[in-house]
């Protein structure tokens, strides 16, 4: 059994905010699927499917299904960080398939910034329960020093550089320019990006994708459903999830879950790499982009650093456009979660709907990829593939 | 840049590990070592995580091995080196370098185990590395 035709994307919303002060995070959730279900003209009463993941607040969805006041057939708080919405679209075509509900709402929000959360360079501990925490809490493993011993590794074994890594900042920044809530919207050079103060060697700050505040929200629903809706149609090809971990001690930091999760999604899909006109791809790092595009093959395994450089990555210009909204490195990435802001630009270019500076003519076959948890350690990837109809 | 000390978490034991901390007061570290298949594994756990069997012991290490890859926090105050280590048995763990030139790390740098005592009052050390 295959999910392939058996769900569509028919609404998407990115809340605008990019630090929420005055919002709760109960708040910027309902505001995200408000927004998502009137862009796919349903109601809140339509929603028999939620899905969320651990940046909701209370026992799994429980909290938010209260607050919204769902009547639900459905659920799943299935937590794999970052790419967990991108993992949801996947499981809520299969609750879609199997008939489990008709109209699935995936939610996100977060606000970090209003916060003060150290984000990157505090160690995070997840509760000394977790078997690995003992090993490896006391030496600090913070977000960007983990990725940067990925990065390390990978220029070690396949010569990769910096100012390769940096050519990924260069194309989320030409894009971001036309974005008018990205963050970071001023257009920056190699020479920036390399010149910029060192976090954790080998990853500049401009290296490292932003703070924001903010959500997003996705509605999948059934086809009957998008069809009757007035809506372009955007279809649920195929969906891929894998983990990845250290294997018992035996450590590769120079690939990561999207080696098995983009096959399963490309196969279920029927269709391959250079079939993709877009591309969305998780950037919490510029060594994230580089890796994850390799392990999906849209390049050779050590090529990703010829394959990002010269501005292929550019709308426009480059053989893979990729994240046309500037993305985590420039745009925002909400509650340092950035899988579902992956889902909605890829929506916006197969609907015709991205900034036509950055617009794909006959955007018709799109990916999105997210990666959750930590590149050196643990994490979950999840790839899907969509069409437009 | 020289590394200036930095105050190490201390590990809380359980059920599963404390016989490796244990071990770590006396300045040894231990790894897993699988009776049913031979392998070995890092962290240490109460099943093998590469064939899934409960026959598994603590086996010490020689505590010696190669820098896998690393990375200077310079952010931090004071920045730190994390890196992982493989060692010569096969593992490779997480970890720190101590007593290092920060500046001057390098993948495939030989280094050797030596314990750092942690933050809380007889708490137990936590396996860091030096360059041989």
């Amino acid at each position: 059994m295959s999910i392939n035709g058996k769900a569509y994307i028919a609404g998407v919303y990115e809340h605008p905010t990019r630090k929420a002060v005055d919002k709760s995070l109960a708040q910027l959730h309902a505001e995200s699927a408000l927004g998502a279900l009137a862009d796919a003209g349903l109601t809140k009463d339509d929603v028999d499917g939620y899905f969320c993941a651990g940046d909701a607040p209370g026992l799994g969805p429980l909290s938010l299904v209260d607050y919204m006041g769902l009547n639900l057939k459905h659920m799943d708080a299935t937590e794999t960080g970052g790419s967990s919405y991108v993992l949801h679209v996947g499981h809520a075509a299969e609750a879609i398939a199997m008939g489990k509900c008709s109209v699935a709402l995936i939610t996100l929000a977060g606000r970090p910034r209003a916060e003060g959360m150290a984000t990157g360079t505090a160690p995070r501990n997840y509760g000394s329960s977790a078997p690995d925490v003992a090993f490896e809490f006391p030496f600090g493993p913070t977000v960007v020093n983990m990725y940067a011993m990925c990065a390390q590794r990978h220029m070690y074994e396949y010569g990769t550089t910096s100012e390769q890594l940096a050519w990924i900042k260069v194309a989320a920044s030409h894009h971001a320019q036309y974005n008018e809530h990205a963050m970071l919207r001023n257009v920056v050079t190699v020479e920036e990006v390399v010149n910029s103060p060192m976090i954790s060697d080998p990853l500049h700050r401009l290296d490292c994708c932003v703070i924001s505040d903010g959500g997003g929200a996705i509605i999948v629903t059934s086809p009957e459903i998008a069809k009757s809706l007035k809506r372009p149609l955007v279809k649920v090809l195929g969906a891929g999830e894998a983990p990845k971990h250290q294997m018992g001690g035996k450590i590769d930091l120079t690939y990561s879950g999207a080696r098995w999760s983009g096959p399963l999604a490309f196969e279920e899909a029927r269709v391959k790499p250079s079939d993709m006109k877009y591309a969305s791809i998780y950037d919490s790092f510029t060594i994230t982009v580089l890796m994850q595009l390799e392990d999906l093959g849209f390049c050779e395994k050590g090529e990703g650093g010829k394959f990002v450089s010269d501005g292929n990555l550019i709308s426009g210009t480059g053989k893979l456009p990729f994240n046309t909204d500037g993305g985590g490195l420039c745009n925002n990435h909400p509650a340092n979660r950035g899988g579902l802001t992956k889902v909605i630009e890829a929506v916006r270019q197969l609907r015709g709907e991205a900034h036509p500076n950055v617009q794909v003519p006959n955007c018709d076959l799109a990916l999105a990829h997210g990666t959750g948890g930590s590149l050196g350690t643990r994490h979950g990837s999840a790839t899907v593939i969509m069409e437009r109809e | 840049m020289t590394e200036q000390k930095r105050v190490f978490p201390t590990p809380v034991a359980d059920p599963d590990t404390e016989q490796f901390w244990s071990a770590a007061r006396d300045n040894k570290l231990m790894i897993g070592s699988c009776n049913s298949c031979g392998e070995k594994h890092y962290y240490p756990r109460g099943m093998c995580p590469h064939c899934g069997s409960s026959n598994v012991e603590l086996v010490q290490s020689s505590g010696k091995g190669e820098i896998y890859s690393w990375s200077v926090l310079r952010r931090a105050e004071p920045p730190f080196a994390i890196a992982y280590v493989t060692l010569d048995e096969g593992p490779t763990m997480m970890t720190n370098i101590i007593d290092c030139d920060l500046d001057n790390l390098k993948i495939g740098q030989r280094v050797e185990v030596q314990f750092s005592a942690t933050e809380e009052e007889n708490g137990a050390p936590v396996p860091t590395f030096k360059p041989v």
